[in-house]
């Protein structure tokens, strides 16, 4: 696993959307062999979204031949309910960019009968080849997608009953009103994130600080399920200094000095994408100012 | 030919506008705006329903996109009358409604002065609704009746010999229009509640016809006018003119304005600085802001150069931008372009560009009624919008989501002015 750590949020979003679009143009997909990306709802992936608009505004890259699939939706929410999860990646992601509709794939909260979509859902997921690049956030507790705690760490797209506290935080996005926020959602199991071949979790802000402490520094747990991660050959966490309050001082700087080798000593241009050496493919460098990170 | 002025290759095709802000709900949201064979889209539908990106995108360049006008009063404009000229009136809604629409003027009433029961029977027939397109113009929304059962008192322009009361109930008036022409073909009539007979035949004639009754050219006193209203007759015809003066204890009609409960009341006002002093424009602006129509009252001299011309059965002069029957100093009617009024509107009150484009666009559409097609840019409705940069000059134009440009919507002027001069445009 790999860990980035980056001075704020912005500069996270930057990073990760900057990784999305070197990770798509090496790639080189195309409608045969298309891209597979995995997405998140939430407040951390929201600059992120913004970033790719931006590069496909100015055409950097492309999305048509991208395919998506996200994470989870809502029960019973109508799909233009303006808290749907449809509606969040419309407004902040899709109708920005040149992506072929018949591309997505957001499960269907308002299937007749909801264990079919999920089982449909996986079969989607399967039919294009498994997801090439899962983006994920995490919550205060440690979940990943609607996999709250105790979820199973093999658990795949299902329905789940949200957490308590899950519903009163969206309670803000019901006008308050905690009877009106539903009560279940359909979400990709843990598994099913973790069968990617490539996950990144980003986590940002200081609330989020014990999470990433639990589920990097302590073992796999299913109290903690983006602790899963730990399990994945290719995985990597992009967080702020403030989400790394709680870890040790040896771990933060153990990562930074990795990062900081690999730019000093072996040179941008002879690492991976993913952090490989033995790979000599190159990194589209641009002018990012939040690249060149160093250490204090 | 530019896909975008041709309908046959439009149809089907999902237009995306993008790079400005649209007016929706009462604001001007940096957006895109979808359209679609004819119609304002719902992008969600169109991306998960009918699995539809943009078909063809349309730069605006950072400008607003605002619905198309709506001018519920128009006498005539480039040279043709709807009043006067009964024999050629189809000539003249088919220019004119090709010329209003290249003044971003999308939806009209055209608007026939007090006429005799003749006049009636022939012209009406023609100023029905019809649907707006590059080929046909402007869409007409159904003809406004000004008159002719009106205070002669007040009878500004029009010919007092048409004039005419209603003691014999309401069926003067359709024997006047004639009662399925009002069915058929009438948006707005104008009476003067104060007419004998008048008041008691709001309510029969609204329900009957499904017209909208305005109040105007009237002595009426406050008490009246709000009787009036409270039989529904929510509108008032150009505000000030032909009116009641405002008294501190008999404000008239114009004291519809600090009416209570005013909220579904509309005043059409003419914004051209020669009508109505722009500090009035201000005091009714500031009373009732969510009421202002704004309204040309344009007569045949619209877009022509100084000169004599016909209005009714009348000879008009327009001299330095207004028209005055010949040899006098009475106003008859004028020669503004919308697109001024919205501006003038704006600096007269001090009003946001939102609240001047409502008072051309939504207000209007409120006050008839077809506020679910018109005068908004709410999914469903009608692609009549117009494109404007941030001082409200019209860059594009588009109706039923077609764009019209010059090249495409062509018309004539017809006129000739006694005195031999050429017709100009005004920019």
């Amino acid at each position: 696993m790999r860990l980035i750590i980056r001075q704020d949020p912005e500069s996270v979003a930057y990073y990760t959307a900057n990784y999305i679009k070197q990770r798509i143009l090496e790639f080189n997909p195309t409608a045969e062999r298309p891209f597979v990306l995995g997405l998140p709802t939430g407040s951390s992936p929201i600059t992120v979204y913004r970033h790719l608009v931006e590069f496909n505004r100015k055409k950097e890259i492309s999305f048509q031949h991208v395919v998506t699939f996200n994470m989870d939706e809502y029960v019973g929410l109508p799909r233009d309910h303006p808290e749907s999860y449809h509606s969040f990646m419309f407004n902040h992601l899709f109708k920005h960019i040149d992506i072929n509709p018949k591309n997505i794939h957001i499960l269907n909260g308002c299937a007749e009968e909801l264990d079919k979509e999920c089982t449909r859902y996986e079969e989607e997921i399967k039919k294009v080849g498994g997801i090439e690049l899962f983006l994920g956030g995490i919550g205060p507790d440690g979940h990943i997608a609607f996999n709250e705690p105790g979820s199973s760490m093999n658990s795949r797209t299902r329905v789940k009953t949200l957490a308590y506290e899950t519903v009163l935080a969206n309670a803000r996005f019901f006008g308050g009103d905690v009877n009106k926020v539903p009560k279940l959602a359909l979400t990709v199991g843990v598994g099913t994130v973790m069968d990617a071949r490539e996950v990144i979790v980003i986590i940002t802000g200081a609330h989020k600080a014990i999470a990433l402490n639990k589920c990097i520094e302590e073992g796999v747990n299913h109290m903690w399920t983006v602790s899963a991660i730990q399990m994945h050959p290719s995985a990597m966490i992009v967080c702020d200094e403030d989400a790394t309050l709680e870890l040790h001082v040896k771990t933060v700087r153990y990562f930074k000095s990795i990062e900081q080798v690999q730019e000093q000593l072996i040179g941008r241009d002879n690492i991976g994408l993913k952090g490989s050496i033995s790979s000599l493919s190159k990194m589209n460098q641009d002018n990012n100012p939040h690249y060149n990170y160093s250490i204090q | 030919m530019d896909i975008l002025t041709d309908p046959v290759l439009l149809k089907d095709k999902l237009i995306k506008f993008y790079n400005c802000r649209i007016l929706r709900d009462h604001e001007l949201k940096e957006d895109y705006l979808y359209v679609c064979n004819g119609k304002i889209q719902n992008p969600m539908e169109c991306f998960w329903d009918s699995n539809k990106n943009a078909d063809i995108l349309v730069d605006c360049e950072g400008g607003i996109i605002s619905p198309g006008y709506i001018d519920i009063q128009l006498n005539g404009s480039y040279g043709y009358d709807f009043s006067s000229d009964p024999e050629i009136i189809e000539e003249s809604v088919k220019n004119v409604s090709m010329a209003q629409l290249l003044l971003g003027v999308t939806s009209y009433c055209p608007t026939i002065v007090s006429s005799n029961k003749e006049v009636y029977h022939k012209v009406l027939p023609h100023l029905g609704p019809r649907a707006g397109s590059i080929h046909d113009g402007a869409e007409v929304l159904g003809a406004h009746v000004e008159g002719p059962f009106i205070n002669i008192q007040k009878k500004g322009a029009h010919d007092e010999r048409v004039i005419a009361d209603a003691k014999g109930g309401i069926d003067v008036l359709y024997e006047r229009y004639g009662r399925e022409n009002l069915k058929k073909y009438v948006s707005v009539i104008t009476v003067a509640p104060d007419v004998e007979g008048i008041m008691d035949c709001i309510e029969p004639l609204i329900e009957e016809t499904g017209v909208t009754v305005s109040q105007g050219h009237s002595l009426a006193n406050v008490k009246q006018a709000e009787d009036a209203f409270k039989r529904g007759c929510n509108l008032v015809t150009h505000l000030f003119n032909a009116m009641t003066t405002f008294h501190q204890r008999d404000p008239g009609i114009v004291g519809l304005l600090g009416t209570s409960k005013n909220n579904s009341f509309y005043y059409g006002i003419i914004c051209d600085g020669i009508h109505v002093y722009p500090n009035s424009v201000k005091i009714a602006y500031y009373a009732h802001p969510s009421g202002a129509v704004l309204v040309t009252d344009a007569m045949s001299a619209q877009c022509l150069d100084n000169g004599e011309y016909n209005l009714g059965e009348m000879d008009a002069e327009v001299r330095d931008g207004s028209v005055y029957l010949v040899g006098t100093h009475t106003i008859a009617g004028s020669v503004a372009v919308m697109t001024n009024c919205v501006k003038n509107f704006i600096e007269f009150t001090g009003a946001t560009k939102v609240e001047a484009l409502e008072a051309a666009t939504l207000h209007p559409a409120k006050a008839l009624k077809i506020d679910n097609r018109k005068g908004t840019l709410n999914f469903g409705a009608d692609a009549d919008i117009l494109i404007l940069d941030d001082d409200l000059n019209i860059k594009r134009i588009f109706i039923s989501g077609v764009e019209a440009t010059p090249d495409n919507v062509k018309f004539s002027p017809r006129f000739s002015p006694k005195r031999n001069r050429s017709p100009v445009h005004i920019e």
